[in-house]
């Protein structure tokens, strides 16, 4: 298992090694003049040329690279121009209300499509069926920020329901003191049950978002597995023993359909974290991908580039986790590693 | 007449192809549905400007933020321009940023997975590696940090669009052209002389021809959402220019306040046309490829 690990591991690298390099360019193909953007609009000639001493922009291309190098090994991803901040602090404050936000829309995701599809694969061609194939297909047809709207519009505006779509949590309550960044489980550990409720509140609309989003592939592939098993010669055997429908489905059946449907949280994942973007757009939400296009607003690259190389990170290490995942739960990957 | 990339067709091709469609949406009336709403929307790109009954961009602010009414089909926007002319005339350039990227990638990604499916070697690994590293990123993260980096028009949203789809056509290109370059046709070709080019352009290119067509419709759909996100958080088409995007971002705002109409026609357009390239494309993969039918 650990060598399967190790060598998974070391497949990552020439991912992480891309898109280091991606990122790189990136800041090289910015329009005009690196330097003179860096330097702002209103910088004279010799202002942007100690802009470029200073970013080293005058050296060759293969120094640039390995400085680039050293400074993200040291975790320098430079600083914001309008808020003056290094990027790296002001994405690791930022980073929990994503990853709350972007967890919950997952788990969200989960609870509803996964039985879905195993009710939609028992009955074929059935109400339910047809249900899942309905909501899979309109889920993958809305745009991401207009769901989250129509949320908003039915269960603020409408029903009143919803606390208005500002932030993580109303300006009447503090924030719970940060022990993980969730206030979800902050909130629990500082034994604050109201903060929990209104935390909750705040984040049930945008998750459900994310989750109506992110529903499709999961039911559509939950749907095909268990109906691939569900037509084995080892759920036939086990049918014909006399176990119980329930245990026939679940504790045979899904089991071995869980697999494909690992798989594709992968892509899902994808998914998420770019619909996360629109999604705290929309919500107002503090995260980073509203930090991110803050500063795509006001020109301001520095953040950008690091939330883009935040992102790509974070995605190589899910589908690691996913591949690590995969191994534990079925034990012949592990023998051929 | 299963397959219509592989078998020979004695009577003339276009016509059977005709009579293979027609059979198709008789049989899967839903793609019927589709194609009709095909035929709508580019109606409405191709004319869209010369049928509707205002001027998408002049305002009347006595008439601002008037919910639909029989002047207004779609009510008025705070500049009190006419919400159905907007999402009428934004067809065409939404439906142009989807068609220019979903082509470039089609013409670049396919070029590229064909040859490299069927030279191998280097091109291979090259080919290979630019599609994983495109993978490695969430891709409309990347999408984002591409149009943020070239600057922030409309040919940088096609252009990042193709980027990010590149991995998808690359890889199905790659892996068609790969089981084909053993095949007897292409021995045949290359025993009677042809080089390796010329097999390329006449043999493989046109068998795998079909099933990049099955993909461009189906990530038409994705790169409308993909555009559209991107001009929903402020990048490329800039207002007043009307597009779904940019139109649901001005919308936003008064979705709180009970204007919803700003913001749902623009986005429920966005899904018609998302939902109806989706339900096209699964209809051409019958089309093409009636094994792979769900």
């Amino acid at each position: 298992m650990l060598t399967m690990i190790a060598k998974r591991m070391a497949m990552a690298i020439p991912s992480l090694i891309g898109v280091v390099v991606v990122t790189f360019f990136l800041t090289r193909a910015l329009p005009g003049d690196p330097a003179a953007y860096f330097a702002g609009p209103a910088a004279t000639p010799a202002a942007i040329e100690q802009v470029r001493v200073k970013l080293g922009l005058d050296r060759p291309l293969v120094e640039q690279f390995g400085r680039y190098v050293i400074d993200l090994a040291h975790g320098n991803l430079g600083d914001s121009l309008t808020t003056g901040q290094p990027v790296l602090t002001e994405l690791r404050t930022r980073l929990p209300a994503s990853a709350e936000l972007t967890l919950l829309g997952l788990l969200v995701s989960i609870l509803i499509a996964v039985p879905l599809g195993i009710v939609a694969a028992t009955r074929p061609n059935s109400l339910i069926d047809h249900a899942c194939r309905v909501v899979s297909t309109a889920g993958v047809s809305l745009p991401v920020f207009f769901t989250g709207l129509i949320l908003v519009y039915v269960f603020y505006y409408l029903l009143g329901w919803a606390p208005a779509p500002l932030g993580r949590l109303d300006v009447f309550y503090d924030t719970p003191p940060q022990v993980t960044g969730f206030y979800l489980i902050d909130s629990l550990l500082a034994r604050q049950p109201e903060v929990f409720v209104a935390s909750l509140k705040q984040l049930i609309l945008p998750a459900l978002t994310l989750g109506i989003f992110s529903l499709a592939p999961i039911a559509r592939m939950t749907r095909a597995a268990m109906l691939a098993v569900l037509s084995s010669d080892f759920v036939r055997a086990a049918r014909a023993s006399g176990l119980s429908p329930f245990t026939v489905i679940v504790s045979y059946a899904f089991r071995n359909a869980m697999l494909p449907v690992i798989t594709t949280l992968g892509m899902v994942f994808s998914f998420l974290l770019g619909a996360n973007v629109l999604v705290e757009k929309v919500f107002a939400w503090p995260g980073i991908g509203s930090y991110a296009v803050e500063a795509l607003l006001a020109s301001d690259f520095a953040p950008v580039q690091g939330f883009v190389l935040t992102m790509a990170v974070m995605y190589v290490a899910l589908n690691l986790l996913i591949d690590v995942l995969y191994g534990l739960i079925d034990p012949r990957v592990r023998l051929e590693a | 007449m299963t397959d219509i990339a592989a078998t020979p067709r004695p009577d003339g091709g276009l016509a059977a192809l005709v009579r293979h469609a027609r059979y198709v949406i008789g049989e899967n009336p839903v793609t019927g549905f589709a194609f009709a709403l095909f035929v709508l929307i580019v109606l409405a790109a191709v004319l869209g400007p010369h049928i509707v009954p205002y001027d998408p961009l002049a305002s009347d602010t006595a008439q601002a933020l008037k919910p639909p009414n029989a002047h207004h089909w779609f009510g008025t926007d705070q500049l009190g321009r006419d919400v159905f002319s907007r999402v009428i005339v934004a067809t065409r350039l939404d439906f142009f940023i989807a068609v220019a990227s979903v082509a470039l990638v089609f013409v670049v990604g396919g070029f590229a997975g064909v040859a490299a499916g069927f030279f191998g070697d280097w091109t291979d690994r090259i080919v290979g590696r630019v599609a994983d590293t495109i993978m490695a990123f969430p891709l409309f993260v990347l999408a984002m940090g591409i149009v943020a980096a070239l600057g922030n028009t409309v040919q940088n949203i096609v252009l990042a669009t193709a980027i990010v789809n590149f991995p998808l056509y690359a890889r199905i290109a790659r892996a068609e052209a790969n089981i084909r370059r053993e095949a007897g046709f292409v021995e045949a070709a290359r025993l009677s002389g042809n080089s390796d080019w010329r097999i390329l352009a006449f043999q493989i290119l046109p068998n795998v021809f079909p099933i990049l067509v099955v993909q461009m419709s189906l990530t038409m759909g994705y790169a409308i959402l993909n555009a559209a996100g991107l001009s929903f958080i402020g990048l490329g088409v800039r207002p007043p220019t009307p597009e779904w995007g940019i139109m649901v971002a001005e919308g936003a705002t008064f979705m709180v306040s009970g204007e919803w109409w700003n913001a749902f026609f623009p986005g429920m357009a966005l899904m018609v046309a998302v939902f109806c390239f989706n339900l096209l494309g699964d209809g051409l993969r019958d089309m093409v490829d009636p094994r792979r039918r769900t």
